[in-house]
């Protein structure tokens, strides 16, 4: 912890929405230590939900994205390191904080620590990445790439029927090019349930999209180093120009291998986002036991980013706020404007509207009938009404009619 | 205190009407944000956390 006011200095390693937000709300709550952030992208901090809608339809250029410009750095007096990869952290021990070593050999001492390394797209396996044509979507670099693989005339498969592949689905074909996602399950189950996920993948087969769902990809065929299709397990081969890979991400923490810090499927920390005395989690990285469900959960969404950043900073600052989050993510797949607050549970009830309509609200509820999420489609302020239910804790039986979609 | 917001933006979370409701509402057609009001002194912290919470980085706060 670092006294309000005190000298001092923050390392955030990390330069993306959370580490940003970190830094910016430091200085908001008086901060006037040294803030250093360190990012191993080229770019400055950007906004990475656009990648795959705005900026692979081609409708936003790359300068809309930032979040933030050298100048507005200099006048929050952030110093901002590009390019640079964090190797290794020694989480210090008593009267010494947290020292961080980078690539080019530099050893940042330091009051607090702030993790904000996000998550790197999951690789087949047995690929060599190195192929062209073959793709994973995470940076802005990536989105660019792939941009240049659409369009009239180009064959693309999407493996992975999570919302990022779909999203690059509904994308690509609407710029016309022929699309094929290959998804383990019925796509997108796991964050909607089985009801809306048969109702989006209708969707996309309606738009030209061919699913092929439930035969696993055995291999990415390729022409010496260009992508040529990919095979199934049951011998079926689909010829393509691109393959997008989209199964997930995992978090960055190989850097963290030895520094004492607990590392299980990201860096695990208390509520209040701290893993070691000074040194903190923040973004899709940090993975924390939720005081409301009992569960060791992580985060990978855009909102959580600032969210759980602006608590990082608040108890930096000697606060002790403990992270308690409503989860909000959004999807758009065509015309339909997914929204989502909370989480997913294994009961799905119709609340408004109706998913053939391509216009309703979904309760979610556990098993004691009471709601753990709400979903709209195209049904922007009903959406709203339906978080309020869920922030008050509302069971089915405060809501009025519902209808069952998904059995619990 | 100034409020800028970026309606081309927007994606209809309404997390800034959740935050500062006399200053942000949501169109009822599309859902995106509709600039009600500037904050009043005492309203500072509500437009802060609403620009800090919009998941689309949509609302500028410009001192």
């Amino acid at each position: 912890m670092t006294m309000p006011g005190a000298k001092g200095r923050v390392i955030v390693i990390g330069a993306s929405a959370a580490g940003l937000t970190v830094a910016q709300e430091l200085r908001r709550h008086g901060y006037t230590g040294e803030v250093q952030l360190i990012g191993d992208e080229e770019h400055l901090p950007y906004d990475r939900p656009p990648l795959s809608k705005q900026l692979l339809t081609g409708a936003w250029e790359a300068d809309r994205l930032y979040l933030t410009s050298r100048d507005r750095l200099a006048d929050l007096d952030v110093e901002v390191r590009l390019s640079k990869h964090a190797v290794a952290l020694d989480i210090g021990s008593t009267g010494v904080g947290p020292v961080v070593r980078l690539d080019d050999g530099t050893e940042l001492t330091s009051d607090s620590v702030v993790i904000a390394t996000g998550c790197s797209p999951r690789q087949l396996p047995g690929t060599k990445p190195a192929i062209t044509g073959l793709h994973t979507l995470r940076t802005l670099t990536d989105a660019q790439r792939l941009r240049d693989e659409l369009g009239t005339g180009r064959r693309i498969v999407v493996i992975g029927g999570g919302f990022l592949g779909m999203e690059v689905a509904a994308v690509a074909r609407t710029s016309g090019t022929q699309v094929t996602i290959i998804s383990p399950g019925q796509p997108m189950v796991g964050a909607v349930g089985p009801a809306v996920g048969a109702a989006l993948a209708e969707l996309h087969t309606e738009n030209g999209v061919r699913m092929l769902i439930g035969c696993p990809v055995e291999e990415i065929t390729a022409d010496t180093d260009r992508v040529t299709g990919v095979r199934l397990a049951d011998g079926y081969r689909i010829s393509c120009d691109t393959v997008v890979v989209a199964i997930g991400a995992s978090p960055n923490t190989d850097w963290l291998t030895g520094s004492g810090l607990r590392i299980d499927d990201g860096v695990l920390c208390d509520a209040t986002l701290l893993a070691a005395p000074g040194v903190y989690a923040a973004g899709d990285v940090a993975r924390w036991r939720d005081p409301r469900s009992g569960q060791l959960i992580r985060v990978e969404h855009r909102m959580h980013a600032a969210e759980s950043a602006a608590v990082v900073a608040a108890n930096i600052m000697g606060q002790d706020l403990v992270y308690v989050p409503v989860p909000f993510w959004w999807s758009d797949q065509y015309s339909a404007k997914i929204q989502f607050y909370g989480w997913p549970s294994v009961a799905a009830h119709l609340w408004q509207g109706d998913l053939a309509d391509r216009k309703a609200v979904v309760l979610y509820s556990n098993e004691n009938g009471c709601l753990t999420g709400v979903l709209g489609w195209n049904s922007i302020k009903a959406t709203r009404s339906a978080r309020e239910l869920l922030i008050a804790g509302a069971c089915l039986g405060d809501v009025g009619r519902t209808k069952p979609l998904d059995a619990g | 205190m100034h409020i800028k917001v970026d309606v081309e933006r927007c994606v209809g979370g309404g997390q800034c009407v959740l935050s500062a409701p006399r200053l942000f509402d949501q169109d009822d057609d599309d859902g995106t944000v509709i600039l009600l009001a500037q904050p009043e002194p005492g309203e500072e912290d509500d437009a802060r956390q609403a620009a800090r919470v919009c998941p689309a980085a949509a609302i500028e706060i410009i001192d």
